[in-house]
């Protein structure tokens, strides 16, 4: 069990450290002349050199790296261009916004999702299988700020139930917040839907195949105890870890839903960094987002291999 | 764990086949998909629906009622109505020429992406899964990279690398979906690889390019199949999103995600038409090309 967490561990850190390299290549090397392209084809060279010398992007690449690593770890991220503030200054906020509206969501979608796809999989082949698993598919298909237009012209527009904007006046109480953070997180019923609902199909028809359920139903127990007691028990283990690769994507990854619905989260934020080319912001934000997701995969991992012997003591292909 | 299942139906023929006659096997095999497709509703509904979009594609300037990129100041964001059946923009442009041009970019672009992406992910997944040990552990640690972010992300990262025009993202899309084509390929050559076809290719000595390209490949093209159709859908997905938030497409393009980007801030003044429309054509486009890939997933599947 040790070895387990500790492999999976190693092989974590290895790919965070490849991701960063990845970050850093994009944001820093591949701009080529970084003050230039901030400042554009008609600034003075003496301007350029002025800012590649106060962001250091005219010291080594290897310098570079090192100071900008060696930075995330100690909470120094260097200083966001267009907010003019430290980029942890910028981010903490925004993570705790993306963390708001990510928990929200995940309240309401994991189990409308999950629900769906056990419901789907009792009548393996049935209309309602091949409406939940091709609806699911659809709806997830569709990007996410065609789902925005959609609910906002429906229920900001026509019915005036929720607000178009996800960002609650300043000093809004819980339910206020609440009721803002509604919408977009509906729009998130119909991306995420698809995917979890298919993964708890696919693992209740196999738990409601094996011998264990056959058991159970022979010897008479009631459907209802059978699907609660047996089957779910089993059938929502693979669940887990798609539901938590979508954490990483909801925190961070809502860059559309987040910009279509004004909330200042992680993802808005990136954006902004992107539009105006900040740099500093841009690299620590994605490097957070994909540490994000491979922290939820790695519990994910260590809880499928606590609740599943097969894994923890079985091969690793 | 249902894909594995299915993944073992599929390979298990196979090793029967060169025994008889492998060709006229594999015809009938084609012949029983071809069939198989036919008599699937859905999937005929997504190739009118998707065949509909490539018309419009390709034909666009005939078939739109207007110009779509003529500019009228004095008739900016009327409403629907017989001149214009959807409506004009926020500059005078009608809404419905725009729509319907509006396939031809996208159509370009999303495909040209999946198809890189299908050639680069299948060369990588042949690779990683046939050679195994270091080469395939250093790929799947960068292929666990790049997944570890969302693909807008990684596009939003990538275009401001690289500045925006379609090529960049075709190569930006393509190289993203590389790695998770490359992830499905690998498992199957896992599969594969340990057939006696492959076997007794080694033992004749055949080079390693060979052995990848001529006789694996041909035995995994179901899946490079599905992957191919599955990935269409979201470079379209991809690609529309990416000029939704403006990285994409560039104006003035009829391109829908530019289209509603254009225009979603005016939706709280009661200006739905040049939002609404885009975002259908999207959602209907992606909804076919779905729809032809799950039809193809299935008859891949038996």
């Amino acid at each position: 069990m040790g070895r387990f967490i500790l492999r999976r561990l190693l092989l974590g850190l290895v790919t965070l450290f490849l991701l960063s390299i990845i970050v850093f290549v994009c944001a820093q090397v591949l701009p080529g002349d970084v003050g230039r392209s901030i400042l554009g084809p008609f600034a003075d060279q003496k301007s350029v050199d002025q800012l590649n010398q106060r962001l250091g992007t005219d010291r080594s690449v290897l310098v570079q790296y090192w100071d900008w690593i060696s930075g995330v770890f100690t909470g120094d991220m260097g200083e966001s261009l267009a907010f003019r503030r430290p980029v942890g200054e910028v981010i903490g906020p925004a993570l705790v916004k993306s963390a708001k509206l990510a928990l929200l969501a995940f309240i309401i979608v994991v189990p409308i999702a999950i629900a769906g796809g056990v419901w789907a999989a009792l009548k393996e082949g049935s209309f309602r299988d091949r409406f939940i698993s091709l609806g699911g598919l659809s709806a997830t298909a569709v990007p996410d700020f065609v789902w925005a237009v959609f609910l906002i012209l429906i229920f900001a527009l026509t019915l005036g139930i929720f607000p178009s904007t996800a960002t609650a006046p300043p000093a809004s109480g819980f339910f206020e917040q609440l009721h803002y953070l509604i919408l977009p997180s509906i729009c998130l019923i119909f991306v995420l839907f698809g995917y979890i609902a298919r993964m708890a199909r696919a693992g209740t028809i196999e738990s409601l195949d094996a011998d264990y359920t056959r058991t159970a139903v022979i010897k008479g127990l009631p459907q209802r105890t059978v699907v609660r007691r047996h089957v779910l028990r089993n059938s929502l283990l693979p669940t887990i870890a798609v539901v938590a690769t979508q954490l990483g994507y909801l925190i961070g990854g809502l860059v559309v839903i987040e910009v279509i619905f004004n909330y200042k989260g992680l993802g808005q934020t990136l954006f902004q960094a992107a539009q105006q080319k900040d740099y500093p912001l841009l690299q620590t934000g994605i490097l957070i987002v994909g540490v994000v997701y491979l922290v939820a995969t790695l519990l994910a991992d260590i809880a499928y291999s606590v609740l599943n012997p097969r894994v923890r003591l079985g091969s690793e292909e | 764990m249902s894909t594995s299942a299915s993944g073992a139906d599929v390979a298990a023929p196979s090793p029967a086949a060169p025994s008889a006659a492998p060709e006229a096997d594999e015809r009938a095999a084609r012949k029983e998909r071809l069939s198989l497709l036919w008599r699937s509703p859905t999937f005929i509904a997504g190739v009118v629906i998707v065949g509909i979009f490539v018309i419009f594609a390709i034909f666009g300037e005939t078939l739109a009622p207007d110009d779509p990129f003529a500019t009228n100041p004095l008739d900016d964001l009327a409403a629907p109505s017989g001149d214009h059946l959807f409506g004009t923009d926020r500059v005078g442009r009608d809404v419905l020429s725009r729509v319907i041009v509006g396939a031809r970019d996208i159509l370009i672009v999303a495909p040209a992406a999946t198809l890189l992406g299908t050639v680069v992910g299948t060369a990588l997944g042949l690779v990683t899964g046939y050679f195994r040990g270091p080469v395939d552990d250093i790929l799947s640690r960068f292929i666990d990279a790049i997944l570890a972010l969302p693909t807008v992300i990684i596009g939003l990262l990538a275009i401001v690398a690289l500045g925006t025009s379609k090529l960049t993202v075709i190569i930006v899309i393509g190289l993203v979906f590389a790695p998770i084509i490359a992830r499905t390929v690998r498992a199957a050559v896992l599969q594969e690889r340990e057939m006696d076809y492959v076997a007794a290719a080694q033992l004749r000595n055949e080079k390693a390019p060979y052995i990848l390209f001529a006789e694996i490949l041909p035995n995994v093209m179901g899946p490079v199949m599905v992957e191919f159709t599955v990935r269409l859908g979201y470079a379209i997905f991809t690609v529309a999103t990416l000029s939704f938030l403006g990285f994409g497409i560039q104006p003035p393009a009829p391109d829908w995600g530019l289209q509603v980007f254009e225009h979603y801030g005016l939706i709280s003044g009661g200006y739905w038409w040049p939002v609404l429309f885009p975002a259908l054509a999207i959602a209907i486009l992606v909804v076919g090309v779905n729809m032809v890939a799950d039809g193809i997933a299935k008859a891949f599947e038996r």
